[in-house]
């Protein structure tokens, strides 16, 4: 008999496949020590697609809330001194807290579901994105800022034209690092919401299926590097001082 | 009204969770959860944790220091630093589970991989940071290489070191929540498991993770201080 035929005619069938007891014909999903198969991974790639998206939706979501409401701590707590020991000691007890954890302690209160799942990874980046914003405007240059002020500007226009523009840098040093780890971290959702790459990774016979945990592992590292690019381009698109000075 | 009284209803019956066994429907009669179970869960997850982290220092540290010293390896490190972040947790401790193996030995190296990168960074970052003309003081005190790192540079690093520790930590502490899918039990236990532990066990099980997370942080803060040098104290306060 052709084996090769009828491999390809039980690939059709699926089931089937599993009643072969010859383990030299058997297809590369059900020998026992597999570690990636390329035919499966060819024919179901299909099947990352809804998953890929649920998931960069989920990321770009928590990130878009973290990076406003740690934007906003960050202006208060540079015009209020007496914000800064508190917002840094809250964030970090945010950042502590196990995102599995933190997903089961808002069960009661917010229910399963994707809004949970970003409120936790967008209260997990507030210390982050926070803490390099501060680090950001107080590298600022006293001299810059005299000069500003010298100029005529309001203590607003010096924060806006002149100190937040000076501390891009930092800021967007803070959402590559929130974005990374984000991303890597989303893979949890699953275990709130049903969603996104951790589908492909815990559940549904996954979790013993190598192949799967491959693929959505490496889609969530391309998307991580991905965001970090355009976020590094987005840095140099704001900072067109430094390119003509090389540091 | 009842919109506050039921997360508060579910809070109080994981609270009754953690102290006293409760009963469950699949185990036939056998009480779960309760005072004594928490304890033990509670220690499994912490000896993997530190076992993690211990390995992970062991690793990174010396050759963290190494690199600083030398002033060698920065791409590399940086390049590290964000791949180590890029990895996806779960992604991970399933697929050891899955080729390497399941139990607390393919576990251990398993966490560490995720609490190197930040150690190693800050243990590179902490020792470029020294002062120069410090160094060369030590050096002309006739101090050797490895004194200067001993005595010189690792005590100027560690408070940027224990950041790195502490991040270690929290991602070791974080990712240890899911052993049980590797074989190794810990407070993850009752999150994965509702079936057995009920939502009150899944509950309980969250608040105890996270106060053992923010309980090792706090210990980690305190050795922090006690390792600091008197001088560096005065110079950032």
């Amino acid at each position: 008999m052709g084996d090769v035929a009828l491999l390809a005619a039980a690939g059709e069938v699926g089931g089937d496949f599993f009643k072969e007891r010859d383990s030299d014909s058997l297809p590369c999903q059900a020998q026992p020590d597999h570690l990636f198969c390329f035919d499966w991974a060819q024919e179901n790639i299909d099947r990352y697609g809804t998953p890929t998206l649920q998931h960069f939706e989920i990321v770009a979501l928590s990130l878009l809330f973290g990076f406003a409401v740690a934007f906003a701590l960050a202006l208060l707590a540079h015009r209020n001194r007496w914000l800064r020991p508190p917002l840094l000691a809250g964030t970090g007890v945010l950042y502590t807290i196990p995102s599995v954890a933190f997903f089961f302690l808002l069960l009661p209160i917010t229910g399963r579901g994707r809004d949970t799942a970003i409120i936790v990874l967008a209260a997990y980046t507030l210390q982050i994105i926070y803490r390099n914003t501060m680090v950001g405007l107080a590298n600022v240059p006293d001299a810059a800022k005299t000069a500003a002020r010298g100029m005529g500007m309001s203590e607003r226009q010096v924060l806006w034209r002149i100190e937040l523009p000076l501390a891009v840098p930092e800021i967007v040093a803070g959402l590559r690092i929130a974005s990374l780890s984000t991303m890597a971290i989303a893979t949890f959702a699953v275990f709130i919401a049903r969603e996104g790459l951790g589908t492909q990774i815990y559940g549904q016979g996954n979790l013993t299926f190598p192949t799967s945990i491959i693929i959505a592992a490496a889609i969530v590292i391309a998307m991580a590097l991905a965001i970090d690019a355009i976020l590094l381009s987005v840095q140099r698109l704001l900072t067109p001082w430094r390119r003509a000075r090389p540091a | 009204m009842s919109a506050f009284q039921l997360p508060l209803a579910s809070f109080g019956g994981a609270i009754e969770f953690i102290f006293t066994p409760q009963s469950s429907n699949v185990t036939g009669g056998e009480k779960v959860g309760g005072f004594d179970q928490v304890v033990e869960l509670t220690l499994k997850q912490l000896e993997v944790t530190l076992l993690a982290l211990a390995l992970a220092l062991v690793v990174a540290l010396p050759l963290g220091l190494y690199l600083g010293h030398k002033g060698k390896g920065e791409l590399l490190l940086v390049g590290l630093a964000n791949a180590g972040r890029a990895i996806p947790e779960l992604a991970l401790i399933a697929l050891v589970a899955a080729v390497i193996g399941v139990g607390l030995l393919n576990l251990t190296p398993a966490l560490a991989v995720l609490g190197i990168p930040p150690i190693l960074t800050n243990a590179f970052v902490g020792v470029r940071q020294v002062d120069q003309a410090t160094i060369d003081a030590a050096r002309g005190m006739g101090m050797s290489e490895l004194e200067i790192i001993r005595k010189v540079e690792l005590p100027l690093a560690l408070p940027t070191l224990m950041g790195g520790v502490r991040l270690a930590m929290i991602a070791i502490v974080a990712t240890a929540t899911i052993a049980p899918l590797a074989g190794v039990e810990s407070l993850g236990d009752f999150i994965l498991n509702e079936s057995v532990y009920g939502s009150d066990g899944v509950l309980a099980g969250a608040i105890l993770i996270a106060l053992l997370a923010l309980a090792l942080e706090g210990a980690l803060a305190l050795l922090q201080r006690r390792l600091t040098s008197d001088g560096l104290k005065l110079k950032t306060s």
